[in-house]
């Protein structure tokens, strides 16, 4: 009971010095909106913010829903076979060095202005996290437990099946947290490259026709869904693997 | 197999031609800088039926020796035979391991983890649980099985890793320092069970430990090994029925002075 305490208690302070900020005379209105403004933002706007939330929130799921799926696959597919892993590895990692911000408008031009190239962006970015989790948690087996289902005649499938991937669980999850948290970053970078629509588009359009508060607004709406998509990836592995916290019976 | 599994849950396997022969083994690892010989021209034999306790000071190849036996290695040189087969696949048909720590599966309950050598062999999950239930009033883990690893005690945990080793029905175990985890009562009161058991169905075992007494309380015979690379320096054979009561045991003047022997050896 004391942790969310303790988060309202930080969550108010960090509100309070934004409000004392912003209620300073030498910082113009234009560049920082107070709470109270951000606030009224959001409830005079609250149809037009929330019809492009959807679309951002469609675009990162379906994103994260492509990465964790590719990711899940070829993380078992480099783990199975070595020389893909070799081979594959340093691809992956070139993947995520690539500026994601250089990249958006390449996609944006190769795939149109519609939701692909969102989806595709936010899959790139999602998709490595979820690989190497997933993959480093296959591969943390414990030896003893594949030497063991090798003396009992477990084939290969079963092996993974009942070994190898349920330990890769954890990992999975891990990597879930973290591509959620960069899943809405990597959607508005593809809607700053060129969008019709979206909330990214949305704070960047306001960030031009110098609408501060509804900028704030739009931030506070893309801060709130990555940490909603964190939240729910962590109650996903409570609910998934169980096994990996205290639950004492005897 | 169907059959073969079903006489497990119910009757003991036929120990009938199980016997176990090494001869003329050795072993070797190699890593970047040197080579490790594990074991060198070691040769044991265990006859069916029989208990084969192995002693020796730590790092002597004791585990290298047992995963010679389950099949899980093949020797550099020598063979190793059991119940018959000399190719480790063979081998791996009629022996069941049981390595040093438990390793239960942390995601699966009780049941599952005890199922789980059976499940290994093809059978549904659904019907390896049927199989391997019956056991649990007899192993005292009734009402534990839908429990996870985490919420039972060592002991509990062992007998849950005996249950998923005898299970499949194999006639010979290989078993690497199965008490070592326990503390000093619990791993009495294992080894008079487990001393049990084997009276009540006879398998052919050959038990590593560092534990020279308990090797004598349950073997017919013990081997010592020596420093790496493990050889045979010493068979001490236990003129003694089984199974042994412990209380007389640690009284009887032949065992003592057998472990004197043993201790001897291993000096």
């Amino acid at each position: 009971m004391r942790r969310p305490l303790l988060v309202a208690l930080l969550l108010a302070a960090f509100v309070g010095v934004w409000a004392w900020v912003s209620s300073l005379g030498s910082v113009d209105d234009l560049l920082v909106a107070s709470p109270g403004e951000t606030v009224q933002a959001l409830r005079d706007d609250w149809s037009l913010l929330a019809d492009n939330a959807l679309i951002t929130l469609y675009e990162v799921l379906l994103g994260l829903a492509i990465a964790v799926t590719l990711g899940v696959v070829f993380a078992i597919a480099m783990h199975l076979s070595r020389i893909l892993r070799e081979a594959a590895y340093p691809l992956l990692v070139a993947s995520q060095a690539i500026p994601i911000v250089v990249l958006a408008p390449i996609f944006v031009l190769a795939f149109d202005y519609g939701i692909g190239p969102k989806i595709a962006i936010v899959a790139l970015i999602c998709f490595f996290p979820i690989t190497v989790n997933v993959l480093d948690g296959l591969r943390s087996v414990d030896p003893g437990h594949l030497s063991l289902m090798r003396s009992f005649g477990a084939s290969r499938l079963r092996t993974l099946r009942a070994v190898e991937l349920p330990a890769a669980l954890p990992g999975f999850f891990s990597g879930l947290r973290i591509a959620a948290t960069v899943s809405v970053i990597g959607a508005v970078f593809g809607e700053w490259a060129g969008a019709d629509d979206g909330l990214g588009r949305l704070v960047l359009l306001g960030n031009d026709q110098l609408q501060t508060p509804r900028v704030y607004a739009g931030i506070v709406i893309l801060t709130l869904m990555a940490v909603a998509l964190f939240a729910l990836a962590s109650l996903a592995e409570r609910i998934a693997c169980p096994w990996t916290h205290d639950e004492r019976t005897t | 197999m169907q059959t073969k599994v079903e006489a497990s849950a119910t009757e003991p396997p036929s120990v009938a031609g199980t016997s176990v022969s090494l001869s003329g083994v050795t072993r070797a690892y190699r890593t970047r800088r040197a080579q490790t010989v594990a074991v060198e021209g070691l040769d044991l034999r265990v006859a069916e039926g029989q208990v084969l306790g192995v002693v020796g000071p730590s790092g002597c190849g004791k585990s290298t020796l047992l995963e010679l036996i389950a099949g899980l290695q093949e020797p550099d040189h020598g063979t190793v035979e059991v119940a018959g087969a000399a190719d480790a696949k063979g081998r791996r048909e009629v022996c069941s391991y049981m390595p040093q720590h438990d390793l239960l599966l942390p995601w699966r309950d009780a049941l599952g983890n005890a199922a789980l050598a059976l499940e290994s062999q093809g059978l549904a999950r659904r019907e390896a649980r049927e199989r391997a239930a019956p056991l649990f009033e007899r192993f005292g883990l009734a009402d534990f099985e839908r429990s996870r690893p985490r919420a039972l005690s060592g002991g509990m945990r062992q007998r849950v890793a005996f249950m998923r080793t005898l299970l499949p029905g194999r006639p010979v175990l290989a078993l690497d320092e199965p008490f070592a985890s326990l503390d000093a009562i619990t791993r009495t009161d294992m080894q008079q069970w487990l001393a049990d058991a084997l009276a009540a169905e006879p398998r052919t075992v050959v038990l590593v430990t560092h534990d020279v007494e308990e090797a004598l309380f349950l073997s017919d015979r013990v081997a010592v090994l020596s420093r790496r690379p493990g050889r045979v320096v010493e068979e001490i054979d236990v003129a003694l029925q089984r199974p042994r009561d412990r209380r007389a045991a640690v009284t009887d003047p032949h065992l003592a002075h057998l472990r004197e022997r043993a201790l001897e050896a291993l000096r």
